[in-house]
């Protein structure tokens, strides 16, 4: 009868790709990316503006190898970034998935159009979960440019004590962004959810960096350390045992586990909010 | 009328906020291939009723059927031949007309990506956005952005369209355009849902109309039912008032009270207003002027809805 009733159905990737060019052409974007970029370059200007010698204890450990080797600037960048800048940018993208659709009214026409409702909801995560990369790869691609600009490169001593060459930093420079990353995909699950909750996107972008900030505090409490394994933040800060040899890859295990264990929860209660909601917005 | 012919029907539709009934007992039936005026005064469930059409939200009773399907368990399969516009257009600003329009097809899985660059240069050319194209969607006035939702609901070939005030803030040239493309898409054979609170706009373009109030359907028909249910009124121009109330309270009417030199009464069918001439002359009632006032579309609308100014609780 219709034409559109005969057309076949695609697999729907367009809809990722054009949630992809949207996100990555916003302005915001943008601006939270190269706040993140300013990050390891202060960092790499400010030690190599200081005189004073590399004092043991002060600062963190990574802080003085620096002056060393050029290529611990990203390193340095993602543990200063990983309690408070990181989160911070994933919640407000995380928070806007679909109450920043709802506010700015285009919910709906995604909705007729029609986007399925669950396919809106994966296509929201996955373009969350892509900042997540964006914005850590953003850390260390830039602190190892500004690495090699301002100091020396050179192979690099690991934890273990072995000695490893630009090729197999690299390596492992790789896995810390995958490892961050993967870090940050139980709290967009978690600011996917709170977004389905509101059509005001910064209450939601609010309460998913609010929710990251009482995880670490709570981290800090000794009494509640029965909680600490199940805490999204846990295992956030640990990749040192990605520089070692051979690389221990248990901690990234149980993160990777535990982060899974987060979306299969949020990505749940998003699915079982957002499949009936009434769209008024 | 068969549900095969009818392109929307819902049976004892009702939706509730809170304890508020929004909507109640509402039974649409838009036939195929009409131009179906959806009036009612602001706040009278207008918007509410399509946002349960098109799925976006659910009614607390009663059941919906779009192009013969259920709403909302077939909306996957229903809601690609159905081009909407809903409470106003809704743009990201950040992106150009062009891209918005390309934004919103993605979601469609059931629109070729071959074709999506002809289809949207084609919808917009419909609208007459073709040169604005590449603006960004912030720097639209109300018009424009009006006419990129309609562009929306075009980019792809529709066995229904749900316009909800689709004419708001155009200037009357626009809306002079708006009402020529429903024309043009219903000689298509596509069925037009319009919703509008000014009759005006769908006298002009409609064949059938429903009338809301406070949630209820008041009416429903095609425009000549409607109008026929109006009534008219005889009014006569007279020194003799009294005589002339006579003879029209014996022929049945119910005159109103006379001003000096008028009394009018309602025309019942039975009553062709001839009979009223004949027998005033008959009693020798000096008539100075007769005339036959018929009941506007809007009178029916405005005793249907109510005249109150104030939006509908």
């Amino acid at each position: 009868m219709s034409q559109s009733e005969t057309a076949p159905r695609s697999l729907g990737f367009a809809l990722l790709g054009s949630e992809l060019r949207v996100l990555f052409r916003r302005r915001r974007t943008w601006a939270m990316l190269a706040a993140l970029a300013a990050i390891p370059v202060l960092i790499a200007v400010a030690v190599r503006l200081s005189d004073s010698p590399d004092a043991p204890g002060d600062g963190p450990t990574f802080l003085s190898d620096i002056t060393q080797n050029g290529l611990f600037v990203g390193l340095t960048a993602l543990v200063f970034s990983v309690p408070l800048f990181l989160p911070l940018t994933v919640g407000v993208v995380a928070g806007d998935t679909i109450a920043g659709e709802a506010s700015l009214g285009t919910l709906r026409y995604l909705l007729v159009a029609p986007s399925g409702r669950v396919r809106l909801l994966l296509v929201k995560y996955a373009g969350a979960a892509a900042f997540c990369l964006a914005a850590t790869l953003t850390l260390v691609l830039v602190g190892a440019a500004i690495g090699a600009v301002l100091f020396p490169i050179g192979p690099v001593t690991l934890i273990s004590g072995d000695t490893i060459g630009v090729g197999g930093y690299a390596l492992r420079a790789t896995l810390f962004v995958a490892y961050v990353s993967i870090s940050l995909l139980g709290l967009s699950a978690i600011g996917l959810f709170i977004s389905t909750l509101t059509t005001v996107p910064v209450g939601a972008m609010a309460a998913t960096i609010v929710l990251s900030a009482v995880s670490q505090i709570l981290e800090l409490l000794p009494q509640l350390s029965a909680v600490h394994p199940w805490l999204f933040s846990h295992y956030w800060l640990g990749f040192a045992d990605l520089l070692r040899t051979p690389i221990d890859f248990t901690v990234f295990g149980q993160n990777a586990l535990l982060q899974l264990g987060y979306i299969a929860v949020f990505g749940t209660l998003a699915y079982g909010r957002f499949s009936t909601k009434d769209i008024l917005s | 009328m068969s549900s095969a012919e009818l392109a929307i029907e819902t049976t004892a539709l009702g939706k509730t906020f809170g304890r508020q009934a929004a909507v109640d007992g509402l039974a649409l039936a838009v036939p195929r291939g009409s131009v179906f005026g959806f009036l009612g005064p602001n706040g009278s469930g207008k918007t509410t009723t399509i946002r349960m059409l098109l799925g976006l939200s659910s009614a607390t009773s009663g059941e919906i059927r779009v192009l013969g399907q259920q709403i909302p368990d077939a909306a996957a399969q229903v809601l690609p031949r159905v081009g909407a516009l809903v409470e106003g257009p809704a743009f990201y600003p950040f992106l150009s007309g062009r891209e918005n329009l390309r934004r919103f097809d993605t979601a469609n899985r059931h629109a070729p990506s071959r074709s999506r660059s002809a289809r949207v240069e084609a919808a917009l050319d419909r609208v007459g956005l073709a040169q604005a194209a590449g603006k960004k969607a912030h720097a639209y006035s109300l018009g424009m952005k009006q006419r990129l939702g309609l562009a929306n609901a075009l980019l792809m070939p529709r066995d229904l369209l749900v316009l909800d005030e689709p004419t708001n803030g155009l200037d009357p040239q626009g809306t002079r355009e708006v009402r020529s493309l429903i024309r043009s898409l219903a000689s298509d054979g596509t069925t037009v849902f319009l919703s509008s609170h000014l009759l005006a706009e769908v006298e002009q373009v409609c064949t059938h109309v429903a009338v809301m109030s406070t949630g209820r359907l008041v009416a429903q028909g095609s425009l000549d039912e409607l109008r026929a249910q109006g009534t008219e009124r005889v009014a006569v121009r007279t020194p003799d008032v009294g005589d002339a109330r006579r003879v029209l309270a014996s022929l049945g009417l119910t005159p109103d009270l006379a001003r000096d030199d008028l009394v009018s009464a309602e025309l019942p069918a039975g009553v062709p207003p001839e009979a009223v001439t004949a027998a005033l002359v008959r009693a020798d009632v000096r008539v100075r002027g007769l005339a036959v006032v018929g009941e506007t579309l809007e009178d029916r609308f405005v005793a249907l809805t109510g005249e109150g100014f104030d939006v509908a609780e």
